[in-house]
């Protein structure tokens, strides 16, 4: 976690766009580009991730000036966080490719969208989709011969979730940070409590650093098994997607039977737990041993067919090259060649001292994606395990420390099921006034633009399966 | 390969409503009232434990809890275990909104003339029952605990119940998220497009009362009210999310095909 410094140092958004490209071109990666409104502009706020950690860079859009030159025709990767920009603020980026709205919209929608262009024919599908998923319109754009391309639109489900924190004590924040991502509230939970902790000074006491690891490690098996579940829904494996269903189903009461709440909310709270697990560190080694057991038979056989694996293979390529160029999260960047996990890089929580297998392949399509997981599967179960054996140590010490309200700026992080979740959070006078929560769904989705290779429409249950992703993390 | 490893657990699914589930009964609902009166309890020591303003003292020194804008944070039942508790088990639904207030004020009249109402409609509708589903701006878990409906362990086949994706073959509209502002009219279209009858059920705390934490409500980019705002409800259901015991019993309450005696004693309040 990072403390930012009040430098006061603002600089004008060209000098920080100079300092974003050095830094991509240096092999780092932009990891969030963010807006908040103050007296005298709008400061843009720029987190670049390294092997130095997160670097925090401020500029300014003065009070009066309606645009900045854009960042993205230089970085790729803000493509989509200068939309958002202008949907939340209504400053132009000048120079940005196509500026239609993303996140939020004015008008909710109503936007020609039929005909947007000469030869060029869209055909929508959403935001109210078939089966019960999250609310998104993709738009399938035909521009005459070529290769269809797929367009997303996010704002018919936005909610506000930054104006939310403001004016929230940062023990009231916390509530809002578990349901931003409702499917990844634990690690939003740990990355806001973190830079809380951050501005505080507050040590988490081991032993509640070992329980939010244990939830943290059960939300991302909850998570897995549902994309396994939705993957082999997809290819008309139903004993397949009955059985993954009923393993996330164990998993999500086995996280119930620990706290009261299947998506482990209430347990991460600013300097620690909020309570005891409900059941003791055997029962958990357990449960883990017996889920262990029966998902790993299901698994070696789901990864033991083949007509599966081929649906799977050379579906929804993302190159490695891309991958890297736009920093991708999680499985999806790990299964470009990415290496990074937030929980080895930038360790947190219990991750300081267990030891987690980071996994990584090269061919960047769906079945990667798949074998990704399958590996974090397998490894969060022996993290568990390593948690729950701690755990047995602890004995009945301490759950929370003492985490007064301090003001200041901070950054927090967690590896989510879908990738790094970054908060960035400002308190002033004991009240947050601001709060950023970028997910990975956030960071990554905008890539589904580009892996259509082949059919659009046989291959997208597949493509969006495989990238895991929450609508609710990216419309906000 | 797969059609025998179909069988390897031998029958997963629960009984319930017919039979008594444990997971069923131990399910964590809502904030619930121990001790209405209880003596030194003020407004301003009670209402100022709940993030969401569910909780209130009347002038007569009663304490109320309204479940639908719980979001199950567990504060007040941590800081005043001598007032407040969980409530448990699957019937957390209720059919009006003011029915989610305990202790209650409904009056039996009120609560016969809405049932009444309802069963008129949902008499007509066929055994086989089919079900729709829009997101208002869910934080995506209640999508994940309806579809867990589905899932071996609760299989709502069994009981007639069917997922559809088109509108006009539904009978029951399950709303999740507090009614964005951009899902106001495809969730309104979504509605004209049912054949008579429908029901619509507000599916968790977002749902039911628009909106989670959080004080500048009014800047909010959702429906303030909630989905009720924006469709006429008819069941309604807290949870954060609710789990799919909840979901399920709240279809059966809408359907009026719970077992006799379980929603009465469901909700009459008080500790459980
Ligand atoms: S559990 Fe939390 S949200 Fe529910 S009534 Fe109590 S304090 Fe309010």
């Amino acid at each position: 976690m990072t403390v930012v410094p009040d430098t006061g140092q603002v600089e004008s958004v060209a000098a920080l766009r100079d300092q974003v490209v050095a830094h991509c071109a240096g092999g780092g990666r932009l990891a969030d580009l963010s807006g908040t409104a103050l007296d005298d502009g709008l400061l843009i706020t720029a987190q670049l991730a390294g092997p130095e950690g997160i670097t925090t860079l401020d500029a300014l859009v003065p009070a009066g000036q309606a645009s900045y030159p854009a960042l993205t025709p230089l970085v790729g990767s803000a493509f989509w966080y200068e939309r958002e920009l202008h949907d939340l603020f209504g400053v132009v980026p000048d120079g940005h490719p196509r500026l239609e709205p993303l996140i939020r919209s004015a008008d909710h929608g109503v936007l020609p969208r039929h005909a947007i262009g000469p030869g060029l024919f869209t055909i929508p599908h959403g935001p109210v989709r078939s089966g019960v998923v999250e609310s998104i319109e993709y738009l399938v754009e035909t521009p005459g011969e070529d290769i269809p391309h797929l367009n997303m639109r996010l704002f018919y489900k936005h909610r506000g979730v930054a104006t939310r924190f403001v004016g929230l004590t940062p023990a009231d924040g916390v509530l809002a940070a578990e349901r931003t991502e409702g499917i990844a509230s634990v690690a939003h939970a740990i990355a806001y409590c973190q830079a809380v902790e951050a501005v505080a000074g507050a040590d988490v006491p081991w032993r509640a650093a070992l329980i939010r690891t244990v939830h943290a490690e059960l939300e991302r098996l909850a998570c897995h098994l549902d994309v396994i579940v939705r993957l082999a829904d997809a290819a008309g494996l139903a004993v397949a997607a009955t059985r993954f269903g009923w393993h996330k189903e164990r998993v999500l009461r086995l996280t119930g039977s620990l706290c009261g709440s299947r998506f482990g909310r209430g347990v991460v709270v600013p300097g620690g737990v909020g309570a005891a697990p409900l059941i003791g560190p055997a029962e958990l080694l357990a449960a883990v041993g017996e889920l262990d057991r029966q998902v790993g038979d299901d698994v070696r056989l789901l990864m033991g067919t083949a007509s599966f694996l081929d649906r799977l293979r050379r579906t929804g390529p993302l190159p490695s090259g891309r991958a890297a160029e736009h920093g991708a999260l999680g499985p999806v960047g790990r299964a470009s060649g990415a290496t990074e996990d937030t929980r080895t890089a930038r360790p947190y929580a219990a991750y300081v001292a267990l030891g987690v297998a980071v996994s990584s392949r090269e061919d960047g399509d769906a079945l990667a994606r798949l074998e990704v997981r399958v590996d974090e599967i397998a490894d969060s179960v022996h993290l568990l395990r390593q948690a729950a054996d701690e755990l047995a140590e602890t004995g009945a010490s301490p759950l929370r420390a003492d985490c007064a309200s301090a003001d200041g700026r901070a950054v927090g992080w967690a590896e989510a099921p879908q990738g790094e979740v970054l908060y960035h959070i400002r308190i002033e006078d004991g009240l947050i006034t601001g709060c950023r929560g970028r997910s990975a769904s956030f960071h990554n989705l905008v890539l589904m633009h580009e892996v259509f290779a082949g059919d659009i429409l046989t291959d997208f249950p597949f493509i969006e399966a495989s990238f895991g992703l929450s609508i609710a993390g990216v419309a906000g | 390969m797969w059609a025998l490893r179909g069988l390897r657990d031998g029958v997963l699914t629960t009984r319930w409503p017919v039979r008594p589930d444990e997971y069923a009964s131990a399910t964590r609902g809502p904030a619930t009232v121990l001790a209405p009166t209880a003596r030194g309890a003020s407004e301003a020591d009670v209402a100022g434990l709940c993030p969401t303003s569910a909780l209130t003292v009347t002038p007569s020194g009663e304490v109320r809890v309204d479940q639908g804008r719980c979001i199950l944070c567990g504060r007040c039942v941590a800081a005043r275990p001598d007032l407040f508790g969980w409530s448990a088990g699957a019937h957390q639904a209720a059919l009006s909104r003011a029915g989610l207030v305990v202790p209650g004020e409904e009056t039996p009249d009120t609560l016969a003339a809405v049932t009444a109402g309802l069963r008129a409609r949902t008499r007509a509708l066929r055994r086989s029952v089919h079900l729709r589903h829009v997101d208002t701006g869910s934080d995506g878990s209640e999508e994940w605990e309806i579809l867990a409906l589905l899932n071996p362990v609760y299989d709502i086949h069994r009981l007639g119940m069917f997922l559809t994706a088109s509108p006009r073959h539904a009978d029951v509209l399950l709303v999740t998220g507090p009614g964005a502002l951009g899902m106001a009219e495809p969730l309104r279209q979504t509605y004209e497009a049912m054949p008579h009858p429908k029901v619509a059920i507000a599916v968790g705390t977002d749902a039911v009362s628009g909106g989670t934490v959080g004080p500048s409500r009014a800047a909010a980019a959702t429906a303030t009210g909630g989905v009720g705002d924006i469709v006429p409800i008819d069941v309604w259901l807290p949870g954060s999310p609710p789990s799919p015991f909840a979901i399920l019993s709240a279809l059966l309450l809408a359907l009026n095909r719970l077992p006799t005696g379980s929603v009465a004693a469901a909700r009459t309040g008080g500790g459980r």
